[in-house]
């Protein structure tokens, strides 16, 4: 494994024209839960193709309504759709869960930076995600297995808030049925009905079988389980500059040049989602930032 | 007896006591089976021991009427559950009950607080271990609080 590990960066060719709106249609819509929804989206009128790397975002606009920033949840390896994990909790993504298959969304990017997959290959990986957080993170699972005989352990850490705001249900059935991929979920609080873990994510970090300094760990979630999940993972043994955490603020461009992303020295969309850990150490407890 | 003595010896929440501390706790431990469904202790009771968990998985759960159980924590193998036999009135605030076949070591509280009492060296150790995991359990508890999942994210 290099020494020196860096995020991948973006190297998508529609960042030559990344003001450029592309139309997709929606293929299918899939309800993960009562607020959270999947799309599979497939170029509506041109040829271009979907690639991305895990991590990396796009926007997507609602015409009339306005754009978003959302996540790449589907496979790399699947040239032929988008997918993307959306949680409606504004104008815009309510809009888009009144959708229906057919209809029409814009496209641009994709955008940023992403998991580093190809760096962690040789040594143990450790995901941790928080509530939608798995759904940047899925792609870098799908890369992982689909690579599997370069990486030594896998393990996937999933919090959420209760059994109900699962995603993926049918797809991390079949994760824990792998023997070749550890997979522990919790949740905050249960009813009686479910007897797998309650607690935190946090407490599932602890008990992994991964081999902190060999180990590259991917995070991502609401900044505040970033930030225990850090300190849990230095608890561990895991040396900052092989943990990575993907930041999310207000992305409107895409390419750094609109600033409402910025971050300290940094723009998200553009040298983020995904930093190295050490990279923004300093700014990430910065409360004004 | 010397099985649980080693057992004890090697867990992580004992690790770096004397032997004459582990000997000590050893007198006072016991093994325990609890089948599915089966409560290790329940709201109210006495609280009269606490647990480290060698197999299985427990809950800890609160009865909200009309509603039932909630868990609210989980604990599994290598865990140590239960430290309400440290402070007055010594009985428990939560349930607790497996939810699989669990296999434990029940360590008798009374028995440890009077160990404690007459050895303040050791009272000072356990206390430790035990102030740790109380403030593991605090942070979880104000995290699990926070209820971050839901606040609004478009990501």
């Amino acid at each position: 494994m290099a020494s020196t590990l860096k995020n991948s960066k973006s190297v998508i060719a529609n960042q030559r024209e990344p003001m450029v709106i592309r139309p997709f249609a929606i293929k299918r819509v899939v309800n993960e839960t009562y607020d959270t929804f999947t799309l599979d989206l497939i170029p509506a009128g041109h040829q271009d193709d979907v690639r991305f790397v895990p991590g990396q975002f796009n926007m997507v606009y609602a015409f009339g309504a306005g754009e978003v920033p959302i996540s790449i949840s589907g496979d790399p390896a699947d040239s032929t759709r988008l997918v993307h994990t959306v949680r409606a909790v504004g104008g815009v993504t309510n809009l888009i869960r009144s959708m229906k298959t057919g209809d029409s969304l814009g496209i641009r990017g994709p955008f940023g930076t992403g998991w580093p997959v190809d760096q962690a290959i040789g040594g143990d990986v450790v995901i941790v995600a928080g509530g939608i957080g798995l759904a940047p993170l899925r792609p870098a699972v799908y890369y992982l297995l689909t690579n599997r005989d370069k990486y030594n352990k896998i393990s996937l850490l999933y919090g959420t808030r209760t059994p109900d705001d699962l995603l993926y249900r049918q797809q991390l059935k079949k994760l824990r049925a792998r023997f070749d991929l550890d997979l522990e979920i919790t949740v905050d609080a249960a009813g009686g009905e479910w007897h797998g873990n309650v607690g935190v994510v946090t407490t599932l970090i602890g008990k992994a079988p991964f081999d902190p300094s060999h180990s590259v760990a991917m995070v991502c979630g609401p900044e505040v389980m970033m930030r225990f999940t850090v300190m849990e993972l230095q608890k561990r043994g895991v040396a900052d500059d092989r943990i990575f955490v993907s930041m999310e603020r207000n992305m409107k461009c895409g390419v750094g040049l609109c600033g409402h992303c910025q971050m300290g020295p940094t723009f998200i969309c553009k040298d983020g989602p995904v930093y190295r850990y050490d990279s923004i150490k300093d700014i990430f407890l910065k409360r004004e930032i | 007896m010397e099985n649980l003595e080693k057992i004890l010896t090697e867990h992580p929440f004992l690790s770096g006591l004397e032997t004459r501390h582990i000997k000590l706790i050893t007198g006072c431990a016991s093994n325990v089976v609890f089948q599915p469904g089966e409560f290790l202790f329940r709201e109210g009771q006495p609280a009269d021991h606490f647990y480290i968990i060698r197999q299985g998985k427990v809950m800890i759960e609160i009865f909200v009427p009309q509603k039932g159980p909630i868990a609210i924590q989980s604990r599994g193998e290598g865990e140590v559950t239960g430290w309400s036999w440290l402070v007055p009135p010594y009985r428990w605030h939560f349930d607790a009950r497996a939810y699989e076949l669990t296999r434990a070591i029940a360590l008798d509280g009374k028995c440890l607080r009077q160990k404690c009492e007459e050895d303040h060296d050791f009272g000072y150790e356990l206390m430790k271990r035990f102030t740790t995991i109380i403030a593991q359990r605090l942070d979880a508890t104000r995290f699990q609080l926070m209820d971050i999942y839901g606040v609004h994210s478009e990501k």
